[in-house]
């Protein structure tokens, strides 16, 4: 028997009102793809912050070959051969790919030869990677290829990643899978966080499941079905999302050659986007993330102004309004960046409430704030999202990323919309709750309202939507009837909308 | 061994406590201070911090008190809005000439004539002057994306030319056989700022009051105040709320221009009493570190311009009585700003003390 690479014994941590880690144990094996699952809030995230250095267990030893381990900071993890790769990036737009390396190093070596190492680093583990493009104009999983990078420079024995696929296209799954094998062949080990359970069975040796900070069991990911251990994290059995039938309803939004210049330089123009959404219809759209999603979810909630004439909401122009009057009117949006743009990191969950519900839920009286109801509407949000938190007083930043989604989306849902638009609404959300989140989308719809769902996860789009339509360089493909669509089919759209634009430009 | 270690929330205790940990050790470091300038430590603390309010002399420093931190608190409470939100306007001691300026002019065309719509009139022109001033900077910014701090503190200067331009030119006293400087405005009943004199008590210090209430209604309870937040902590979040950036922009400056346009005005009509080449004395500077102090709340910042004056007026009590040196109270006055500071690191940080060689 080898000793194993990380040997963790009995770690717990609390924060006030949870208890995130206790007694946490279990070790990682060398030339191991570890998978570390759990719910949202099961403390997966706080488990790898503690062996990074971030947080500082209350109790609980680490052992890094047979050796005491604990790093007071990420930078003694990092001497000690601990890399890790956050979900959210820490780049600079401005800066190119090897400036933003050199930013990360102790003693940075001059450009030149930052630029050899990339390439080398790049070649070895086939992540194509240009060390003087400006970070700005990168695609989310060339960005996360940078930090990967990053990490491999350092020669770490053990390499972190926290959700890393979230924001990634299939083909850059792909991709960083092949980095991820020729790591494990090269005799590292890397802990492995997803609420993508059939990426964790493709990829991955072991994994050990958490449950409200508890170690739960283990298993073989490549014997066991993601059902199997999705039940396994829950603790109880998977429940499914149900599609109803539903009549067609009349149509209660109209673009007309929506088009809207890039808000900023590294954003995307959206161009000439005609589309109809009706009541009781959920319109999914696919398409790599940075091709105008955001762009199109700002012009709809009204972040972006147009034409009046561009946006026709329930027969009335709506292009030129701000974003409380769309809300007023019934067009709530949820964009996909939770943190500072849906939500504000160091308010309240009150506080939060009240930042879009102010206006349809009646939170203020001439201007001045109810603050008991504000409050009693974030309890009921919390209730009815199962959103895991001691209390509504609880900042934003507190929560666990599935659970403040959970808040965000539910923020709005909760709000009666006759049209929903969402951005990624089950980005970092773990299985059950996701099928929550399709679930009351599904229950929108049913009731009535439509809802547009952007997504890069293209069987949550197959499970949900009624239409699929696909967004490429900020052009909108017309859209199809779900039903029946072939992976080909999709895969044509995605490309196809790029052939059009092609054919824009020649004619 | 001392380690910080970084608190996941900011500690509500020492947000209150820090303050007057803050104050004590001023007190310790400035009696040690005290004590090797061969001064007796405890007689120079009382003083300083407690004859001003409580010595058989209080009847005169009282209204001296009164006087010091009145503007201090209007252009603090203006300034911390635009703070909270993110605008940075550096140049309330611009704004304060201007209103002192405009609601002079206003005063003093009408000498001698006597009637009770002359102070109101004044008191709108001075708002009406450091609005305006202010909206240079803030229009500037949103209409071309300039940089509030440089444009508002280059306009101080600008002010300062101006106000030696009225002194000597269209506002001088012509019965003052060319000397600089209006007539006294305080000696003009339809124009003064006095309500009584002898107590210090003048419309500024009403103002003043009335502005704490206002404002801590407003960030409390109004959702502007909640835009006003939600701006200077996400800024696209605030967006995403319906928040227009650029009219928050606008209304920042405005509020901030405007009290302090009133603070100069209610200066000029009442404890200056004239308009002269170096009228204004560095209260729109001084509201910054007390808008900072009082950690941007509306009672903080009543505080801090207390705590402020108090220092003014004591170290001119002890330097003229126990012949303290200028400099050792301007010593006093920088040990509770490094204080304060310092302080500050037990709201956001635990300190733990750790057994020497266990790891
Ligand atoms: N800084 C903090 N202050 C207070 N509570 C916290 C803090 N960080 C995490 N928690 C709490 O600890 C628990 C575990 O959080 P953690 O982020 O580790 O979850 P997670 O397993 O990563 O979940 P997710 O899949 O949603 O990201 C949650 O209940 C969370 O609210
Ligand atoms: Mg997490």
């Amino acid at each position: 028997m080898t000793t194993p690479l990380l040997r963790l014994r009995g770690l717990t941590k609390a924060y006030p009102g949870v208890v995130a880690n206790q007694d946490v144990s279990f070790d990682i094996q060398p030339g191991e793809i570890h998978a570390l699952l759990g719910e949202n809030g099961a403390g997966k995230s706080t488990l790898v912050k503690t062996i990074y250095g971030l947080v500082k267990p209350d109790a609980g030893q680490m052992e890094l070959q047979g050796a005491v381990f604990a790093p007071a900071e990420p930078r003694a993890a990092r001497m000690a051969g601990v890399a890790m790769v956050f979900q959210h990036f820490s780049l600079f737009d401005a800066m190119n790919v090897a400036e933003n390396i050199a930013l990360g190093m102790e003693n940075p070596p001059p450009q030149r030869e930052i630029a050899a190492r990339v390439r080398l680093v790049s070649d070895q583990y086939g992540l194509p990677l240009d060390p003087l493009r400006i970070v700005g104009e990168l695609s989310a999983g060339e960005r996360q290829r940078v930090e990967i990078v990053r990490c491999l420079l350092q020669d770490p024995k053990l390499l972190i990643m926290d959700e890393p696929t979230s924001v990634l296209t299939p083909q850059e799954v792909a991709i960083l899978f092949e980095t991820l094998r020729r790591l494990r062949a090269a005799g590292a080990a890397i802990l492995y966080i997803s609420h993508k359970l059939e990426e964790i069975r493709a990829l991955c040796d072991a994994a050990t499941v958490l449950r409200l900070g508890r170690v739960v069991g283990s298993c073989d990911p490549r014997t066991t079905s993601a059902r199997e251990m999705a039940e396994l994290m829950v603790g109880s059995s998977l429940h499914v999302p149900h599609k109803a039938a539903r009549p067609e309803g009349e149509v209660i939004l109209t673009l007309q050659g929506l088009s809207a210049k890039a808000p900023h330089r590294f954003g995307t123009a959206l161009r000439d986007i005609d589309l109809t959404v009706r009541r009781g219809e959920i319109l999914g759209i696919g398409g790599v993330a940075g091709n105008g999603q955001d762009e199109l979810v700002a012009a709809l909630s009204g972040e972006i102004r147009t034409r009046r004439d561009m946006v026709l909401f329930d027969g009335k122009s709506i292009g030129h309004l701000a974003p409380n009057a769309r809300r007023r009117l019934g067009l709530l949006a949820a964009p996909e960046e939770r943190m500072g743009h849906a939500a504000a990191p160091d308010m309240s969950l009150t506080e939060n409430a009240l930042l879009t519900a102010a206006a349809r839920q009646d939170l203020t009286a001439r201007g001045f704030v109810r603050w008991g109801k504000a409050r009693e509407f974030a309890a009921n949000v919390i209730a009815a999202f199962d959103v895991r938190t001691p209390g509504a007083g609880n900042t934003a930043r507190s929560l666990s990323g599935g659970n403040l989604q959970k808040f965000v989306i539910g923020r709005e849902i909760m709000q009666d919309p006759a049209l929903l638009v969402v951005n990624q609404p089950t980005w970092g959300v773990d299985a059950s709750a996701a099928a929550a989140i399709r679930q009351a989308l599904l229950d929108l719809a049913a009731k009535g309202a439509a809802v547009i769902c952007i997504s890069q996860d293209l069987d949550e789009l197959m499970e949900i939507s009624d239409r699929f339509a696909a967004l490429n360089a900020g052009r909108l493909s017309a859209p199809r009837p779900a039903q029946g669509l072939s992976v080909e089919q999709i895969g044509l759209m995605l490309g196809g909308a790029h052939d059009m634009e092609v054919a824009h430009v020649d004619a | 061994m001392i380690r910080l270690e970084k608190r996941t929330a900011p500690s509500r205790f020492w947000t209150y406590a820090a303050p007057l940990l803050a104050v004590v050790l001023t007190m310790v470091c400035g009696a040690l201070l005290f004590a090797a300038l061969g001064k007796d430590p405890f007689e120079t603390i009382r003083t300083i911090f407690w004859d001003p309010l409580f010595s058989e002399f209080s009847w005169y420093y009282r209204p001296q008190l009164l006087i010091k931190a009145a503007p201090l608190v209007l252009i603090a409470i203006g300034l911390s809005f635009g703070f909270r939100a993110g605008v940075w306007n550096i140049g309330a001691e611009g704004q304060y000439i201007l209103g002192a300026i405009c609601g002079a002019a206003v005063g003093l065309a009408f000498y001698p004539t006597e009637s009770p719509f002359i102070f109101p009139l004044m008191v709108m022109a001075g708002a009406l002057g450091g609005w305006a001033w202010a909206m240079i900077p803030g229009f500037l910014r949103v209409r071309f994306g300039t940089n509030e701090i440089l444009v508002s503190l280059m306009l101080v200067y600008v002010a300062q030319s101006l106000l030696a331009s009225m002194a000597l030119g269209a506002l001088r006293n012509p019965d003052a056989s060319g000397f600089p400087g209006s007539r006294n405005l305080a000696r003009y009943p339809s124009a003064t700022s006095w309500i009584n004199e002898s107590a210090g008590l003048h419309w500024g210090v009403v103002f003043a009051l009335i502005a704490v209430i206002f404002a801590y209604i407003t960030l409390s309870r109004h959702i502007f105040g909640f835009h006003v937040r939600l701006s200077g902590q996400s800024p696209r979040a605030a967006r995403f709320a319906g928040v227009n950036p650029g009219l928050l922009v606008l209304i920042c400056m405005a509020i901030s221009g405007a009290l302090a346009g009133l603070a100069g005005l209610f200066e000029v009509a009442g404890p200056s009493g004239l308009i002269s080449i170096d009228f204004n004395a560095g209260y729109g500077f001084t509201a910054i570190i007390v808008a900072f102090l009082g950690r941007l709340h509306p009672v903080g910042i009543l505080l801090a311009a207390g705590l402020m004056a108090l220092t003014y007026i004591g170290g001119e009590i002890a330097q003229s009585n126990l012949r303290l040196p200028a400099a050792a109270i301007q010593v006093l006055q920088g040990m509770l700003l490094f204080f304060l500071l310092a302080v500050d690191v037990l709201t956001h940080y635990r300190i733990r003390l750790t057994a020497r060689g266990v790891a």
